[in-house]
């Protein structure tokens, strides 16, 4: 925090609106990773803290699996043993973190393709057009991502028939086309914003140079839109990638699902809370970093118009 | 009677919706919705007043408040929230129960749903507060300070009313959302309309037709609270601020 203040003209500039009143509202720019980890670690009694926590943690899960006889393995012996499973799934089949890491692949990429055309949709001329694909992003955008999740799975057919043989419908690939509409209406709501926040001039100008209206959306406008969308884009990646737990609700084989699978097999209480923390871990080993690019990203991409 | 043709809807086009006509269907599917409502209410004041307190503390003079704010926060904004009603609810009020000697549990799964809930929504209305309240210049401060104004007068009368207008449509994009987060309760059990309508439509056998039912129920809640929030945000707009 410096103590030179700001003199009244840049802010004329900064807000660059009719009244300046106020700065630009921005979300927090979040500390970068690095800082972070620094920020945590230079607290010398923090990490010493944590540090003798985890060491008790270890050496009182040593005394209790000693003084159980050595016929039960201690908790941190049982969590390494299923870490695999949790992580790739059960041998021969899609399952586990890896499935969650890909359902959300896929339900970003479905989710984004439909959602482009939904938001070109939102600002089309023809008026039924318009006001359909305003509906359907406004139903998807407000509706709960589990009941979007349950409607799907249940209603979707199990089976298909295509050239007279049956195919089974894997329970994921429905989980996955569902969890892609809600991405869809908020990507949709993500192109109609960064459109409409782009000055009348481009499309003045596209005019006056006599492109037609699709050349102006497809070569003009929409390339210039990517990087106000990036950031928003990256930021829902991140919510996906969270949501992908609830698919183990309708009985995927996810991280989660085997998570409670191993819970309910070992049947001890002592492993509960380390096992989840370290599959909490994993989200936010994944997560965490996206956020930070995506609000550096932001920054960015904030300063100059 | 309107019951009445909901039952011959159900005889002659069996279209079954015995919430309308079986007073067993509807009074539980319509405790579920209430307890939606009220889950979600609770869950929006308790995630609100961490909030303040989550933006107060990260002005905070010491360093391991700050960090460790700023840990609480990364942590739930970065974890699915699922695993986070897992953890509170089958965890955490295992340890605490064993820890106090208490048998069968400390707090319910309504009372779980409703501490995991705001600590997730907690989390993300704490770093909406603190921009807000970094959106107000230093020089509408400095001329309230040249008005005479004392410290807790300049916070009161002037930083947290523009603070709240300017913030406004980031927390009630938040506070939506966690209104339909609340679906993720029953994971838990807790009877609410998600619950309780799964358990109709596996009592009734009449999965589409509930599951349309609740569906709209949801659209109704949330749009309701979408359009009275957006109406409210556009009233107290500060003017001049932000693109149009």
């Amino acid at each position: 925090m410096e103590n030179t203040r700001t003199p009244w003209k840049s802010y004329l500039a900064m807000t660059q609106t009719d009244l300046p009143v106020m700065k630009p509202f921005q979300l927090a720019p979040a500390k970068p990773v690095g800082e972070v980890c620094l920020d945590i670690l230079s607290q010398r009694r923090l990490c010493l803290c944590l540090l003798a926590v985890l060491l008790a943690w270890i050496s009182v899960d040593a005394a209790i699996a000693q003084s159980s006889g050595g016929s039960r393995p201690s908790a941190l012996e049982t969590i390494l043993r299923w870490t695999p499973l949790i992580f790739f799934g059960p041998s021969g089949e899609v399952g586990g973190f890896l499935l969650n890491i890909l359902v959300s692949f896929m339900a970003m990429a479905i989710g984004t393709f439909l959602g482009l055309w939904l938001g070109i949709g939102q600002i089309s001329l023809i008026d039924p057009v318009r006001k359909a694909s305003w509906l359907v992003t406004q139903i998807f955008r407000n509706s709960p991502w589990l009941v979007l999740l349950f409607f799907f799975m249940l209603l979707l057919p199990y089976e298909v028939e295509i050239l007279g043989k049956r195919y089974e419908v894997p329970g994921w690939a429905k989980a996955t086309f569902a969890l892609s509409l809600p991405v869809m209406a908020n990507v949709s709501e993500i192109v109609r914003g960064a459109i409409a926040s782009l000055p009348t001039g481009q499309w003045e100008s596209a005019e006056s140079l006599a492109f037609s209206r699709r050349q102006t959306i497809w070569s003009i406008i929409l390339p210039q839109c990517v990087k106000r969308m990036l950031p928003p884009w990256m930021n829902w990646y991140c919510i996906l990638t969270m949501s992908t737990p609830l698919i183990s609700i309708l009985g995927v084989n996810d991280s989660m699902a085997l998570t409670q699978n191993v819970m309910a097999a070992e049947d001890r209480s002592e492993i509960l809370i380390p096992l989840y923390l370290w599959l909490m871990s994993w989200f936010f080993l994944y997560s965490y970093p996206i956020a930070v690019l995506t609000r550096r990203l932001e920054r960015r991409f904030a300063v100059k118009q | 009677m309107v019951w009445e043709w909901f039952r011959w809807l159900a005889e002659t086009k069996g279209i079954n919706l015995t919430i309308f006509y079986d007073d067993w269907d509807g009074g539980r599917f319509f405790a579920g919705v209430w307890t939606t409502i009220h889950l979600s209410t609770i869950c929006i004041i308790l995630s609100i007043l961490i909030g303040i307190l989550g933006a107060w503390l990260q002005k905070s003079r010491f360093r391991i408040v700050r960090g460790l704010v700023q840990a609480y926060i990364q942590f739930f904004r970065n974890t699915p929230p699922l695993v986070q009603i897992y953890f509170f609810y089958f965890a955490v009020d295992a340890l605490l129960s064993d820890y106090m000697g208490i048998s069968g549990g400390i707090l319910g799964s309504y009372g779980w749903a409703v501490i995991s809930l705001s600590f997730f929504a907690g989390a993300f209305n704490a770093e909406i507060f603190r921009a807000g309240i970094e959106a107000v210049p230093e020089s509408t401060i400095e001329s309230a300070e040249s008005l005479g104004y004392t410290n807790a007068q300049i916070y009161r009368y002037v930083t947290l009313p523009l603070a709240f207008r300017v913030c406004l449509p980031a927390l009630n994009g938040n506070l939506i959302n966690l209104v339909k987060s609340t679906t993720i309760a029953y994971a838990i059990a807790v009877p609410e309309t998600l619950y309780v309508s799964n358990q109709i439509w596996s009592d009734e056998l009449n999965v589409t037709e509930m599951m349309y039912v609740m569906w709209l129920t949801y659209l109704l809640l949330v749009g309701a609270l979408v359009w009275v929030m957006h109406r409210w945000e556009k009233s107290i707009r500060v003017p001049g601020f932000g693109r149009r």
